[in-house]
């Protein structure tokens, strides 16, 4: 790193701008740090982002389309072709490096469809066939040349920790030189994205229909594992192997977060970059290495998707559940007392329980006394004293789940061919979740509506509602 | 004493050849082949901590401590695919570059914490360094072998009845599940065992390339698995050679590169299966026809029911 | 009809209110199947209807929501090595290397238990159910070397080896040629002549009487099952095949959403 420094020393010297050089000057000393290192900070930071920008894109797309693992294998299979132009020219020129890299991309992705088609090998075994055969390649050719600039330890760790200091001049601003690679790869994705944004979304999330309109599957594919290529080469310098990290995670963890693919597109975008900056600085904390904490960072973040993601979270889930069981008891209070109301001599007067028998209605689980208030709040029930009874809403929501009940009984009797006695349990299932709009439907479908199969009446809400 | 060195790592890689050959068949078969990558990128991780946790490089500690990390990856992975809608190949890559991230940030902490202590150097575990094997490893690999084998040759008729039609095995009454762990491990094992030689990221070439290549020249899954051993050991024996012979060259890399030439050689010149045998003899239509004839509507499965990685792109 | 006198038989085959659901969305509704006599059984309904994920669910191949599975009086559990089981063709890799008599003998693997190998008895075995089914002379072939019908004998000659009372088999004329599909019939008559039970998914109506003793009419619930004279009634086919009903699909969606319908 030494001669780097000593020539941004020198292109210091000789007054070359950087550019935001006066506001990380400004944020140093407010934080009272020295400026080079806020500034190195900084850029590091900034490559880091557009790293991650770069990556979670391509990413979105490999994840949509199922073929993550195809970012894995290109990752591993671009050193082959950095290593293939070494060994032909012998040198190490930036410019042919990047051609070879995207032409062992789209070989990988070429090879392993060649592979599972004549050979009747299975998907995953070509992929892994071609892919480890090509990065053992790599790597034999990079030590051979251990002595030149291609450095094994750059391809499987990056040096995102010192892409800040590494400054050189590009059309007369003093940049990270990464930005000579990273800006034209972001210009190149983003391309991509606005002249097919319609057939990528088309391919993506319908590939079958996508060909039927015309769309050809088969170019989109070549043209996305190209960009991918791409990408990968360029951010490689940055991450190194981990590049599959920035692709795959934070586009998985947006697709847990969102169903709409702008959304999911910058959200992924949000996501890896604040991966790398965390990446960054928790490296240099522990002083350890930043590709890899990235990569740890977005499994973090993914894992919180996982837990609090509004729709599909855990976390979300567990409380829907218990929602749902709550309201079940509750209802099945409910429908329970107006049983015994029905059963009881005088069926016009309110039935009168005790807390303790309501709470056996509900089950007598950990749910009932929830369920209990939940009944309670909503003003279904009365309390007098220590006596419980229904209140006027609370009878017309009971003749609702009596009702609903006795109508699936009576629709199965119909359209099932179940004996009598096995109609009880599933209305107990499903009355839970027939609203006024079945109820309707059921009506209307049924011969008749009076009476359920056991020769009880069913219930209507409004007649008796109103009275 | 060089003779006797290289005698140790030829036996090491000779008998870690074989191990994967055998394990692989039923890893390729099944169409799991990633999965041995996805432990061994797994295994990283625990590596450096057991590291971390005893100070010592003695292998057995560090290589407890990447299996059960290896596990603990692999059982992610069905944790992942239980719990949300991510998709299979999402899932492997997810854990997989994960835990190698840990994996990686945790050998480099070391190696800066434990500059001046000799061993800390676990980034060797990555790309592999079969020329320091010692004849305890060999020993373990040893017993690793001989443990594989035996438990192939004991269940090879409930495995074989897995690989080829799970359903049946379980409504046979079999525990397919426990067939299933079984085989994981069997794999995670071999997996780990193979990462002080052929290194975290080439040890899945093993397992699968092998396989691949003995498929072309058998129609029998006994006889397959000989010839998957077989090119496994050669393999091994051949690329340390290389490596003995080229200095500086790394063995792991040698190894997968012999195998794939292996490959190679079987996918060109196998009988029936070869790609010269085909364009001489049997076309596609050929292979098709005696169903054609039958007035069979129902295309050949195999050709369409792999894992969906880019299948449905391919107009 | 499904009281239990004290001195009855218990029933070959009984599923009790099963319901079962993908990712929470019921796609059989409370399904109660009782099988007492031995015979052919033909499974019927559109496509779509959950043919085969009943018999899939039944054999614990599929998880239920609810309900409950016996043989003989019995969870069927226990019972998984006195039932045989054809799945569908589409369900293995055909280029497995495998032949064809390796792959019949795989039904004989239930009665050999753990760590024993088959030997003479299984190996004659698997002989005897290549000629039933006559193929003899394929023996030897790779198992994708097979036609399809050819493939399907394979299937029926492997569940023949299971010598199971109780057959299950899963679309066994799909997609094969007039020949197979003689074969087959003739060989479901002959098992069902020696007593056993078989219950096959179909798809062709046609066929239906000719062949079957009892029928199941399934469209995601049970229309109607028993004898193919009484059941097998036009009635009861357009109840089947007369189009989904539209509240069984409002009702799944709300319960995969845990949410009441409006």
């Amino acid at each position: 790193m030494l001669p780097t420094l000593t020539n941004t020393v020198a292109l210091l010297a000789a007054r070359v701008p950087i550019p935001f050089e006066a506001q990380t000057t400004r944020l140093a000393e407010m934080l009272s740090l020295p400026a080079t290192d806020v500034q190195n900070a900084f850029w590091t930071i900034a490559v880091g982002a557009l790293c991650a920008v770069c990556c979670s894109l391509a990413g979105c797309f490999l994840v949509l389309r199922r073929i993550s693992l195809l970012g894995d294998a290109l990752s591993h299979s671009v050193l082959a072709g950095v290593a293939g132009v070494y060994l032909v020219t012998g040198r190490v020129d930036p410019i042919p490096m990047l051609l070879g890299a995207i032409a062992a991309g789209v070989v990988t992705a070429v090879m392993t469809q060649f592979i599972h088609k004549t050979a009747l090998v299975p998907e995953d075994s070509s992929i892994g066939i071609v892919f480890t055969s090509l990065f053992a390649f790599g790597v034999v050719v990079v030590s051979h040349a251990s002595h030149v600039h291609l450095d094994l330890d750059c391809v499987l760790f990056g040096d995102l920790s010192f892409a800040g200091i590494n400054l050189h001049p590009t059309f007369g601003w003093l940049v990270p030189e990464s930005f000579r690679t990273l800006v034209p790869t972001l210009i190149i994705t983003l391309l991509l994205l606005t002249i097919c944004w319609k057939e990528l979304r088309l391919t993506s999330f319908d590939p079958t229909l996508a060909v039927t309109l015309g769309f050809s599957a088969g170019l989109m594919h070549y043209l996305l594992t190209t960009v991918v290529a791409i990408v990968t080469v360029s951010a490689m310098e940055i991450v190194g192997l981990l590049v599959v990290a920035l692709l795959i995670v934070p586009a998985a963890t947006a697709r847990l977060l969102t169903d709409r693919l702008s959304t999911m597109l910058w959200l992924s975008c949000l996501i890896g970059v604040s991966c790398t900056t965390f990446g960054y600085f928790l490296a240099l904390r522990w002083n350890s290495s930043a590709a890899g904490l990235t990569a740890v960072v977005a499994g973090v973040e993914l894992l919180i998707a996982i837990v609090v993601s509004p729709k599909h979270g855990l976390l979300g889930r567990l409380v829907r559940t218990v929602r749902l069981r709550i309201r079940i008891c509750a209802e099945d209070v409910l429908a329970g007392l107006f049983r015994r109301q029905e059963r009881s001599d005088a069926p016009d007067t309110l039935v009168q329980a005790s807390l303790s028998e309501c709470h056996i209605l509900a089950g007598n689980g950990l749910l009932a006394g929830p369920a209990v208030r939940w009944l309670r709040t909503r003003h279904l029930l009365q309390q007098v004293g220590s006596v419980t009874s229904l209140s006027e809403s609370g009878l017309r929501y009971a003749q609702s789940m009596v009702r609903s009940h006795r109508l699936w009984e009576a629709y199965l009797q119909e359209n099932f061919n179940l004996p009598p006695d096995h109609l009880h349990d599933p209305a107990e299932a499903m009355e839970h979740f027939i609203g006024p709009g079945v109820q309707q439907q059921i009506t209307e479908e049924l011969s008749q509506s009076a009476e359920d199969p056991h020769g009880r009446a069913i219930p209507d809400v409004k007649k008796q509602g109103v009275n | 004493m060089f003779f006797s060195q290289t005698l140790i790592v030829l036996t090491g890689t000779l008998l870690l050849g074989i191990a994967s050959g055998m394990v692989g068949t039923f890893a390729v078969l099944r169409r799991r082949a990633l999965a041995g990558d996805v432990v061994a990128h797994a295994a990283l991780p625990g590596l450096c901590l057991a590291f971390l946790a005893f100070h010592s490089r003695s292998i057995i500690v560090l290589l407890t401590g990447a299996l059960l990390s290896g596990l603990l990856g692999a059982i992610s992975v069905s944790l992942l695919k239980r719990f949300t809608r991510l998709r299979d190949d999402a899932v492997q890559g997810i854990v997989l570059s994960v835990f190698y991230g840990g994996g990686i940030a945790l050998t480099r902490s070391i190696q800066n914490h434990y500059r001046d202590e000799p061993g800390a150097d676990l980034e060797s575990f990555i790309i592999g360094h079969a020329a320091t094997m010692m004849q305890g490893d060999v020993a373990q690999i040893a017993v690793v072998v001989a443990v594989t084998a035996s438990i192939v040759v004991l269940l090879f008729k409930e495995l074989k009845l897995l690989s080829f039609d799970e359903q049946f095995c379980q409504v046979q009454g079999w525990s397919a599940t426990g067939l299933d762990i079984l085989l994981m491990v069997l794999t995670a094992v071999t997996v780990v065992v193979g990462l002080p030689a052929v290194g975290v990221v080439l040890t899945a070439a093993l397992l699968i390339i092998p396989p691949a290549a003995a498929r072309f020249w058998t129609d029998r899954l006994s006889i397959m698995m000989m010839i998957a051993c077989a090119i496994g050991g050669v393999s091994g024996v051949t690329g340390t050679l290389l490596s003995a012979h080229f200095d500086g060259l790394p063995t792991g890399p040698l190894i997968v590169l012999t195998s794939t030439a292996f490959f190679i050689l079987s996918w060109i010149f196998a009988p029936h299966r070869g790609l010269l045998w085909k364009s001489r003899e049997v076309t596609d239509l050929e292979m098709y026809l005696p169903w054609v004839e039958a007035g069979d509507d129902v295309p050949h499965p195999s050709t369409n029911s792999g894992p969906p990685i880019a299948t449905q792109e391919v107009p | 009809m499904t009281s239990s006198d004290e001195n009855e038989k218990p029933a070959i085959f009984d599923i009790h209110d099963m319901t079962v659901a993908y990712d929470r969305r019921p796609v059989l509704w409370n399904i109660d199947l009782t099988l007492r006599n031995a015979g052919l059984v033909a499974i019927v309904g559109p496509n779509g209807a959950g043919k085969s994920t009943m018999i899939r669910a039944a054999m614990g191949l599929v998880p239920m929501v609810s309900g409950s599975v016996s043989a003989w009086g019995s969870a069927i559990d226990g019972q998984l090595r006195r039932i045989g089981y054809v799945p569908q063709r589409g369900s293995v890799d055909w280029d497995f290397p495998i032949s064809v008599f390796e792959t019949v003998l795989m039904g004989t693997y239930g009665s050999l238990g753990w760590f024993r190998r088959p030997g003479r008895v299984q190996r004659d075995l698997t002989m005897q159910c290549l000629e039933r089914v006559g193929m003899q002379d394929y023996a030897k072939r790779q198992i994708g070397q097979l036609s399809g019908g050819q493939q399907q004998r394979v299937f029926l000659a492997r569940a023949l080896a299971q010598q199971a009372e109780l057959y299950f088999m899963d679309e066994p004329m799909a997609g094969v040629d007039a020949a197979t599909e003689r074969v087959v019939f003739e060989l479901l008559q002959s098992l069902s002549d020696e007593g056993r039970t078989i219950v096959v998914v179909h798809h062709d109506l046609r066929t239906v009487t000719e062949y079957f003793d009892e029928v199941v009419l399934l469209n995601v619930r049970i229309v109607a099952s028993g004898p193919v004279d009484t059941t097998f009634t036009s009635a009861n086919l357009q109840a089947t095949y007369g189009g989904r009903l539209s509240i069984l699909d409002t009702m799944a969606e709300a319960v995969q959403k845990q949410e009441e319908t409006e």
